[in-house]
């Protein structure tokens, strides 16, 4: 090499080498001073609250797992879940209509979501649990049954959530329904399948992709909005805590009690949705059989397949191609 | 004597206020291999999806086998069918796509077997088998439990054949089944579709494959502007085109 080109050797070396460039960073200050500040405010309330003599943690810990509450906290999750089922029934079906050719049903379905998104939940639930005012007995004919023994306010709280959550999930079933290519269905069609199976069979399977990590967003809404049931004594986790509280006057106690569950159930299904969401997000290229796919994830120290799949993939593209 | 297995008569078919068929009338014969070539927007692949009903006709007639495509005749009075008829109607023809459409979720193996069981309710296992044998018949064997995703765009399109082909149709139809292929993979598919020629199957092709259309046609439709501008056997419309119109598109393709 010749003297000129030795001047700039060096630093091509440097960059060749695989030595960590040390070289002093950027402060950045605004960072560093609005981090203190906020510590210190948090800080401050944590102790706070920690440190209140008015607050008697010693009512929050024997309550917390205390037979009544939980009680409330079995049919806060029985509530939710039953609602979600509501919900999702109701929700398929209703997107189903609104997607057919009949200008009726598609009118019904859109009366249903119109009504049901544009009134509060709140209110909806009072409807519901005074229904007995309007109609004292259900039924047809001879065959009815006194509306407050039918619509207790356990039932009542079903409806209320179940119903509104239908006109909800309509919107992210419509919605997964048409996110799935009408390919599929005109090869469906062309097959002679008929219309009913063919949205059974082949789009709404394909329209889970898309439904199922805003159905968990769903679920989560639906943990908390059950603490609205409250209003209408059925007896849930907020209603059971309110009734001790009622009792021996730890309000705030017992607040933090219910808090203390809601936060671990809506944890759990954040979570949980965060898993389903990753399944789904990869794409069409599931591979095994479902019962397969689960143990698969189930399995300790689980390994993201997609690399291995797209070499297998190349080899037997590779292969195929030499046969034909 | 062969018999008619399509007979078009003056068909047109108008999407809004642009009519894509001006009047088409052709028939093909049982057994034939019917090749439909053309420009984009000739209206060749609406035709054939007039054909399977996936496009309803706006007037003239079409049959397919002696029975009108999507109507009934009565007393000298047409009735439109309900969707379950036409669903009917479309079992007996097979459908072969541009973009496979191959159902997705499903093994190479449940597309194949879906529309025996699921349409015509055949027991799971003789589906299974014929769908396997199917399968074997186009070279894939080996890959009936892939995904669609997993596979590539010919094996794909191979597979939307053995599923198109496992309703046992009288006819069927390909739509561009080499458009959406990579260069190198066009051939495996023809490879399956001069075979199936070669079995008797009625076949109508909308292809630019001007090869394919000169050695396995029988028949061959040169359409432009929604119009029949040409027609013959493919040797003599493809060595000596008489309209102005297909010489200058197969000055292009060739």
């Amino acid at each position: 090499m010749s003297d000129s080109n030795g001047t700039t050797s060096k630093p091509m070396s440097d960059v060749n080498s695989t030595e960590p460039i040390e070289a002093v960073p950027v402060r950045h200050w605004g960072q560093l001073i609005s981090g203190v500040i906020v510590s210190v405010i948090v800080i401050g309330i944590l102790y706070a609250v920690a440190t209140n003599k008015n607050i008697a943690w010693s009512v929050v810990a024997e309550n917390l797992f205390g037979p009544t509450i939980l009680s409330g906290l079995w049919v806060t999750i029985s509530l939710t879940v039953l609602s979600m089922l509501i919900g999702i029934v109701l929700g398929i079906m209703l997107a189903v209509m609104r997607l057919s050719p009949n200008k009726v049903l598609q009118g019904v379905s859109a009366g249903y979501i119109w009504i049901f998104r544009g009134t509060p939940q709140l209110v909806q639930l009072l409807l519901w649990f005074n229904l007995a005012l309007f109609f004292p007995r259900l039924g047809i004919g001879e065959f009815s049954i006194d509306t407050n023994t039918l619509i207790s306010a356990f039932v009542a709280a079903l409806l209320g959530l179940g119903l509104n959550e239908g006109a909800y999930m309509a919107e992210i079933v419509r919605a997964g329904i048409l996110s799935v290519d009408h390919g599929q269905t005109e090869a469906a069609m062309a097959l002679g399948m008929r219309r009913r199976k063919t949205m059974f069979t082949i789009v709404l399977p394909q329209a889970m992709r898309v439904i199922i990590p805003p159905m968990g967003n769903e679920l989560i809404t639906m943990l908390k909005m059950t603490s609205l049931v409250t209003v209408i004594a059925a007896p849930d986790l907020l209603n059971r805590a309110q009734t001790i509280s009622v009792r021996n006057f730890y309000i705030f106690e017992l607040l933090i009690v219910a808090s203390i569950w809601y936060l671990v159930l809506t944890t759990i299904a954040t979570f949980a949705q965060a898993r389903l969401e990753k399944r789904f997000a990869r794409g069409a290229a599931a591979s095994g059989s479902m019962s397969k796919r689960v143990a698969r994830n189930l399995k300790p120290g689980r390994v993201r397949s997609s690399a291995a799949t797209v070499t297998s993939d190349v080899n037997v593209t590779m292969k195929d191609g030499a046969q034909s | 004597m062969t018999h008619a297995m399509i007979t078009a008569t003056n068909v047109h078919k108008s999407f809004g206020h642009v009519e894509v068929l001006k009047g088409i009338t052709l028939e093909v014969k049982q057994g034939e291999v019917f090749c439909l070539l053309g420009p984009s927007g000739s209206g060749k692949s609406t035709f054939l999806r007039c054909i399977n009903h996936l496009e309803r006709i706006d007037s003239g007639r079409l049959s397919v086998d002696g029975q009108l495509v999507g109507y009934k005749e009565r007393d000298g009075k047409l009735y439109e069918l309900n969707e379950n008829e036409i669903a009917d109607q479309r079992r007996d023809i097979g459908m072969v796509f541009q973009r496979f459409n191959l159902f997705a979720h499903m093994t190479a193996l449940q597309n194949v077997m879906l529309a025996p069981v699921e349409v015509s309710g055949e027991q799971r296992k003789s589906a299974r088998e014929r769908a396997l044998q199917l399968l074997d018949r186009v070279g894939l064997a080996d890959q009936a439990n892939k995904y669609p995703s997993q596979l590539s765009g010919g094996q794909q399109q191979r597979v939307a054949i053995a599923r198109a082909l496992a309703m046992r149709p009288k006819l069927m139809l390909f739509d561009e089944p080499t458009s959406a292929l990579d260069p190198e993979l066009v051939g495996e598919v023809l490879d399956v579709m001069r075979d199936l020629a070669q079995s008797g199957m009625t076949m109508v092709v909308v292809t630019h494959e001007i090869g394919f259309a000169r050695e396995v046609g029988d028949n061959l439709v040169f359409m432009d502007g929604g119009v029949v501008v040409e027609q013959g056997h493919p040797r003599e419309v493809l060595v000596n085109p008489q309209h102005v119109r297909t010489q200058a598109f197969l000055s292009k393709v060739l």
